[in-house]
């Protein structure tokens, strides 16, 4: 037989590396430094980076976490194994080049727009739509690499690895447009097509599943590669994996609603997604003991192979989280977990854990392999492991206390039936919970700075392979699978298949969770005295949008009585229907603020905004002193107004053009009352005068309904 | 607490959950059918594949 001479490109994999690391670096120093924030609010520098604040930094954090450094390792990893395993250079280097060039083009613009103020609102899909579409360019550009390399392939069996990376990049394709979908106010603003309740249970659709298609398959694609290589043995179940597989991504697109549990998010759907979460307990458990049950006979190996060690760990937490995640999505543990650090502490067992140690064992074991050397120092390794141990529990620790603390105290009641603790004396309490977290994470961080040294020293060390020469057979023509290997053989063969079966799997659950939310419009129980905002309201839900509000606060009061007792009635789905896009929020740093409307005097808004503490001593709100400074943009009143009708946002047709004139009359009032009843002077076409006036309006209008 | 009655209006929406159950179950035994119907070789061969790097 002809053996067909050709070459692994390395110099990818090494970009990709380098673009892991210099981002992850980045975006955990971007943790830490918020975390600090929380605990410090003098570090958000509001009066001379207002830019830097946490509202807006967050979002650059996760999305740098998420996106860069997670992003960039699963292309680390692609870029090197699929060749190996299909015994065939990537298609195109061309491509290639233009996805790594690309990727890191998008990450650039993301931080900058974010810290600008440019962004959508909807958690981790903050970006806006130009970058929306330049993600999708390269998202295919990807795709058309991978799959031609799987089509020239040399190897006639797709490795369960491959299909893992083909789930992920049809489902992640899948989940970024259907969440995208926005209508342009302008360049770099725009509003979500969907509102309110549709909203939220698509946003946390996506939500979920970039967690299940980008952190975690394309993860356990690397796994079930880099494992069993680093071990020097097969993986300890094939058939196991293969089961993983199909179930995982068949249950995983089910379960988003567990974020939305006591939510206005019908209870069928709330059910579903708790149903589907426990369920998905037996693939990812399967999933771990495979991973681990592949270095079974092997623990010396452990004991001494930093690689392996992290690989343990990270597998571990990827079955910790997977056990926890499905907890959490009970009620009645949601009823503690959600809104509070708990969550914060889960997501960071998984960004720590399983794809910060994932990571780290794939660059232990890659950069000596791409420059032909031993590691520098397994010592150092051995020292960042045990370093990043102890902040992965520095860090989660503290999180869990603080979820229970805060719990406790924001349902204890005295006798008399009156809340026991002020929201403040919470935050107060949890303060030093926030410092630990924050020292956790700055460990945690260290041991990346060790780990870039000991990769620079490697590296320095050897000399790049830039190729590497291999040799195989071509495919054959004609195949003949052997007679008792059905089925499952012969759509392992087909990659195109593999590709549309991983599609309509996902697909399904997709269907049957979206879709009767949408047939569900008509049915949302219209509540006639909400009415869509006024100009001015908008243009202050947009500020309140630009700063990020929403990475503190909530807009969801969920049916308890602690917490009817403290914020006011809880929500409705029809309060929501002119919310493009929803403002649920996810984590209460802050208090609920749903029913704030009326609750104070637009001059306690006006100092608090200012100088948060001046109203409520003790607090870690950021100040917002550019509000002050910044002239409401209405230039853009037309535009929102037109685009929210569009959308059915019943203003009357023609409204547009007099917009502004409403948004003055209405600002002039704040600021008038605002100077006669408080001494207070500001001229009225300032942000702040926006803001108070949309914060007014939350949550009032059913107040209207209940006067009547 | 019950406050999402109104979806009560889609005619027969309690019986999503049982499908999507049904429809997982059948999925998941079809699954297990294939990997059981395997060959055995061609099982060590694939799962090999990762060790073989054969740069020549
Ligand atoms: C770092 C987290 C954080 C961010 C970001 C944040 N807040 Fe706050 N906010 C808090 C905390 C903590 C409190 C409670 C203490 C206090 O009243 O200052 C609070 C309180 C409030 C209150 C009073 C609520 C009540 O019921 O007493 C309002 C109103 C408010 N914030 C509005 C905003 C707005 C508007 C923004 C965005 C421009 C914002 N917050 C951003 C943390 C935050």
């Amino acid at each position: 037989m002809n053996l067909d001479k050709f070459y692994y490109d390395n110099k990818l994999p090494k970009f990709f590396a380098i673009a892991c690391i210099f981002w992850g670096a980045v975006g955990m120093l971007l943790g830490v430094i918020a975390a600090f924030q929380l605990a410090f609010p003098v570090l958000n520098f509001s009066e001379y980076f207002p830019n830097l604040a946490f509202g807006r930094l967050r979002p650059v954090h996760t999305n740098a976490v998420i996106f860069a450094f997670v992003g960039n390792g699963i292309f680390t990893g692609i870029y090197y194994a699929i060749p190996r395993l299909l015994k065939t250079p990537m298609w195109s280097n061309k491509l290639g080049n233009i996805h790594f060039w690309g990727w890191q083009f998008i990450i650039v613009c993301a931080a900058v727009s974010l810290l600008m103020g440019f962004t959508t609102g909807k958690e981790y899909a903050e970006l806006e739509w130009p970058i929306d579409i330049l993600i999708t360019l390269v998202w295919v550009v990807f795709g058309i690499n991978m799959f031609a390399t799987i089509i020239t392939r040399r190897e006639r069996h797709l490795y369960v690895a491959i299909w893992f990376f083909i789930a992920s990049w049809v489902t992640v394709a899948l989940l970024h447009i259907v969440n995208s979908f926005e209508i342009p106010v302008s360049f770099m603003k725009s509003y979500s097509w969907y509102a309110g309740v549709q909203d939220a249970l698509v946003q946390w659709w996506y939500g979920h599943n970039a967690v299940a298609f980008f952190l975690t398959t394309p993860y356990l694609g690397l796994m079930y590669y880099f494992l069993p290589k680093a071990a020097n043995r097969p993986v300890y179940s094939y058939r196991l994996s293969i089961v993983h597989f199909w179930s995982l991504i068949f249950l995983y697109i089910w379960a988003g609603p567990h974020h939305l549990l006591y939510t206005a998010l019908p209870e069928w759907a709330q059910s579903l997604g708790t149903a589907f979460s426990i369920m998905l307990i037996l693939p990812s458990w399967g999933g771990m003991l495979n991973g681990l049950f592949t270095l079974r006979g092997a623990w010396d190996k452990v004991r001494e192979d930093p690689v392996l060690k992290f690989f343990v760990v990270a597998v571990t937490c990827y079955g910790m989280s997977t056990f926890e995640g499905p907890m959490l999505s009970l009620k009645n543990v949601n009823a503690i977990s959600h809104y509070s650090d708990w969550t914060v502490a889960h997501v960071h067992i998984g960004a720590l854990g399983w794809n910060g140690f994932l990571t780290f064992g794939m660059m232990y074991w890659l950069i000596p392999k791409l420059f032909n050397t031993k590691l520098y120092s397994t010592k150092l390794a051995a020292t960042h492991f045990w370093i990043g141990t102890l902040g992965i529990l520095l860090y989660a620790i503290p999180m869990y206390w603080s979820a229970f603390r805060s719990y406790f105290m924001m349902k204890a009641f005295t006798p008399e039936g009156q809340l026991q603790y002020q929201f403040i004396d919470v935050v107060q309490t949890v303060i030093p919970f926030y410092i630990m977290r924050a020292i956790g994470g700055t460990i945690f961080l260290i041991g990346v700075f060790i780990m870039i040294y000991n990769l620079v020293k490697t590296a320095k060390k050897g000399s790049f392979v830039a190729k590497e020469e291999a040799e195989a057979a071509p495919l054959t023509k004609e195949y003949r699978a052997p007679s008792n290997s059905i089925w499952h053989s012969f759509i392992e063969r087909k990659p195109i298949l593999l590709l549309v079966l991983s599609l309509v799997v996902v697909g399904i659950g997709g269907l049957v969770e979206l879709v009767p939310t949408f047939l569900v419009k008509e049915n949302i129980p219209s509540i006639a005295s909400v009415k869509p905002y006024t100009p001015l309201e908008l243009q202050g839900r947009d500020i309140y949008i630009r700063e990020g509000c929403y990475n503190c606060h909530s807009q969801m009061i969920r049916p308890f009585r602690y917490e009817v007792t403290r914020y006011g009635e809880y929500s409705k789905a029809g309060e929501f229907v002119y919310d493009h896009p929803f403002q649920w929020g996810s984590k209460r740093t802050g208090p609920d603020l749903a029913r704030i409307g009326g609750k104070y005097g637009d001059a306690w808004h006006f100092n608090h905004m200012l100088e948060p503490t001046s109203m409520a001593p003790g607090s870690i709100m950021p100040s917002y002193p550019s509000l002050y400074e910044n002239e409401i943009d209405r230039g853009s009143t037309n535009s929102k107004i037109h685009a929210m009708r569009k959308m059915g946002v019943p203003y009357e047709s023609g409204y547009e053009s007099i917009a502004n004139d409403d948004l003055d009359k209405q600002a002039k009032g704040i600021a008038d009352r605002l100077a006669k009843d408080n001494n207070i002077k500001v001229s009225s076409n300032k942000e702040i005068i926006a803001i108070i006036a949309y914060l007014q309006r939350i949550g009032t209008d059913i107040k209207l309904e209940s006067k009547k | 607490m019950k406050f999402s009655t109104y979806l009560e209006k889609i005619s027969g929406v309690s019986i999503y959950p049982i499908v999507s159950l049904v429809m997982f179950i059948v999925f998941f035994v079809l699954v297990t059918y294939w990997m059981y119907s395997i060959d055995k070789t061609e099982i060590s061969r694939i799962e090999n594949l990762p060790l073989d790097d054969n740069n020549k």
